[in-house]
């Protein structure tokens, strides 16, 4: 197959492991008997969706950090959005099942005497309208910030604080209770999802699954922009940006290309997120947030599609472990890890292993060559400048 | 509000009995006869300045180049070669002068990415190539065609594109470099693919800054004689400060001081300048 070729055996090996643990994980939890030792228990089911969604979510920073150079601090602020979005759904879901029985309004709107349900509530009853919320509202405001960043060229740091600067914004505002996105307390008590169960064990082994097909297919999509010409310029902007412009290439459509495109994707992840944990607040804004999706993507091995993946799901699983058996050690572990990764591993887990095997290959074949040539002139001439060939040749 | 009109050219006497008429009559006949001088040329610099924080990097630098032509420039460290190149390229704004390519193009009105699109391309003073891509990925996003995103990601590889990077490749020696990444090419090879990286842009002008610097003597030569192929189809504007390089090159030299034309003219003609030793000495 031609497209098994174009994305090469690492994304297919990938995107097979996640469509296997999506068929798998479900199986074991359901089918398997508790005391078996591959089952999986149900309250690690919604645990590991929540990796899962860290990991597309580290992936679509990735996109953005590894492949075009843009170091987005604020890519917490579309996965949030995201995850309002679906929120807002599983809250209309509710229904006269609240604790004042209000058939439309939500819990708190009739805490805080609202009459009737503002505008921008409106639709959310439906999923398919949620859903469209859920990729539109993060792609619309990365759309809108890139344009105006990216056309005014503000890059590097500045673009870093600024990413930074939207999400704080977006905390502030979410903290508001008149905002009507629930204050603090933000969205939670959710009962149902199209009409199963949120809580079943069948509906949380289905959003695992999801989750895993939505990674996959995340997969699939920055392996094929990555390996597309594309792709290539976006390496080409990401190591010098204005030689691109000099031949003919507009480096900020490149980049808002890739940033709205990540921004979707952030959104997705949020709004498989939001009913696995079973809450949205405006803490999914804290700037904090955004900078953890950064150091998975740099454990990870940025600009590797596989290291993302492997960054957020190693870090995660790592901070349930450590936030249950010692809850103070957590942030010293987080930042004993960055620091050590950014000494003795620059390009990440991934990129240090891939760096170490293709260096290795490379000098498997200068040796060979070099038993080859033992005896017989030197295979290859040395590399100086002057050994151009000849005009006539 | 009284203005003096322009005298008519003997000529053309004029006739209308309005003053003001006649002066505007006759500045768009002055007009119509500059615009058709410059409607021939290629590249068409007129009065430009430029200056950085009141230091004038360009100083009413007027220069004219035919279709077709090569010119070399030179002009001691700091004349503003490479700001000329800037202005001309979309990416510094002059404060004042017109800059027209193809005789009615205003150059200045334009960004980077369109004056490359208008056909102009340039090599840097600092070899710049992409560096984690390899030397055909580098030709191919420097292929004259479509520069839309969407394209790009849509695009396919093709037969003819493949025949004109191979020959890229032949004419820049980097054939069995090809798969190497650029950023393990050595410097002369660097500025070959930079070249290479021009003629896949197809352009009508090629503004090359310092072509040679860091190049053996065999390297120099070689470059000299490639520059001269590409000059049979193109305009070119070659920057050097390598007098043996201009002089094998065998084309109209330009010396810039302090921003401004010094001396234009044949070799010869330029390095016999009296003011053109005196700068060169008098450092
Ligand atoms: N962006 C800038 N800001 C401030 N000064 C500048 C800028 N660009 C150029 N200059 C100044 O303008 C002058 C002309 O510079 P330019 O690079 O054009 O010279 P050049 O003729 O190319 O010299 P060289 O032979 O060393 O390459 C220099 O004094 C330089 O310091
Ligand atoms: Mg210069």
């Amino acid at each position: 197959m031609i497209l098994a070729r174009f994305l090469g055996p690492r994304v297919w090996l990938l995107v097979a492991a996640l469509l296997a643990a999506a068929v798998l994980v479900p199986l074991s939890n359901l089918w398997l008997p508790a005391d078996h030792p591959l089952h999986v228990p149900s309250h690690i089911v919604p645990l590991l969706g929540k990796y899962v969604c860290y990991a597309l979510l580290a992936l679509a920073l990735d996109l953005v950090w590894g492949h075009v150079g843009i170091l987005s601090l604020g890519h917490g602020a579309f996965f949030a959005l995201g995850g309002y979005a679906m929120g807002m759904y599983l809250m209309r879901q509710i229904g006269p099942r609240g604790v004042y029985g209000n058939p439309v309004l939500p819990d708190f709107m009739v805490f805080l005497n609202w009459g009737e349900l503002p505008w921008f509530w409106h639709g959310f009853d439906q999923f398919w309208f949620a859903a469209l919320m859920v990729v539109l509202v993060p792609g619309l405001l990365a759309f809108v910030f890139g344009w105006f960043a990216f056309r005014s060229r503000v890059t590097g740091v500045y673009l870093s604080i600024i990413t930074q600067a939207l999400t704080y914004a977006l905390l502030l505002a979410f903290f508001r209770n008149d905002m009507g996105f629930g204050g603090n307390n933000g969205l939670t008590d959710f009962k149902d999802i199209l009409g199963f169960p949120i809580q079943a064990g069948t509906t949380r082994a289905a959003l695992f699954a999801a989750s895993c097909v939505a990674l996959a297919l995340g997969v699939l999509l920055v392996g094929a922009v990555t390996r597309s010409k594309l792709g290539s310029l976006m390496t080409a902007v990401r190591d010098a940006e204005s030689r691109t412009r000099f031949i003919g290439w507009r480096p900020e459509y490149v980049k808002l290309f890739a940033f709205t495109v990540s921004a979707v994707m952030a959104g997705i992840a949020g709004a498989l997120y939001v009913p696995q944990v079973g809450i949205i607040n405006p803490g999914e804004f804290a700037p904090v947030n955004s900078i953890e999706v950064v150091v998975w993507a740099a454990i990870g091995g940025r600009g590797t599609i596989l290291g993302p993946v492997v960054g957020a799901l190693l870090v995660a699983s790592s901070k349930s472990y450590f936030t249950a058996v010692a809850p103070d050690t957590w942030l010293f572990v987080l930042g004993g890890l960055f620091v050590f990764v950014t000494l003795f591993l620059p390009r990440g887990i991934i990129g240090t292993i891939d760096h170490g095997w293709t260096g290795w290959r490379e000098r498997l074949k200068a040796s060979r060559a070099a038993e080859r040539g033992a005896g017989a002139p030197p295979a290859a001439p040395p590399q100086s400048p002057g050994d151009l060939p000849s005009p006539a040749e | 509000m009284m203005q003096q009109p322009i005298e008519p050219g003997p000529a053309e006497p004029f006739v209308s009995p309005h003053p003001y008429a006649t002066q505007r009559a006759l500045e768009r006949r002055a007009k119509q006869t500059a615009d058709g001088a410059r409607r021939e040329t290629l590249l068409y610099l007129d009065g430009v300045t430029k200056s950085f924080d009141g230091f004038k990097a360009i100083n009413k630098l007027s220069l004219v180049l035919q279709k077709g032509e090569m010119r070399a420039i030179i002009g001691p460290n700091g004349a503003g070669k490479t700001t000329m190149m800037d202005i001309i390229t979309g990416k510094t704004k002059p404060d004042s002068g017109e800059v027209f390519f193809r005789g009615d193009v205003d150059l200045t009105r334009h960004d980077e990415a369109a004056i490359a699109s208008l056909g102009i391309g340039r090599k840097f003073q600092k070899p710049t190539v992409f560096e984690s891509l390899d030397v055909d990925e580098n030709l191919r996003l420097s292929l004259a065609g479509s520069r839309s995103v969407f394209s790009a990601l849509r695009h396919k590889r093709t037969v003819e594109e493949a025949a004109k990077i191979e020959a890229i490749l032949a004419t820049t020696r980097l054939t069995d470099k090809r798969h190497r990444l650029a950023a393990d090419l050595s410097h002369g090879q660097k500025q070959w693919l930079e070249i290479g990286m021009l003629l896949a842009q197809d352009p009508e002008l090629l503004l090359v800054d310092e072509p040679v610097a860091g190049m053996t003597d065999a390297e120099t030569a070689e470059t000299a004689r490639l520059l001269r192929e590409i000059a049979e189809t193109r305009s070119v504007v070659v920057v050097e400060h390598d007098m043996h390089f201009v002089r094998e090159l065998g084309v109209k030299v330009t010396c810039l001081h302090e921003g401004s034309v010094l001396s234009e003219g044949t070799l010869d003609h330029v390095s016999a300048d009296p003011r053109v030793v005196e700068v060169y000495l008098g450092r």
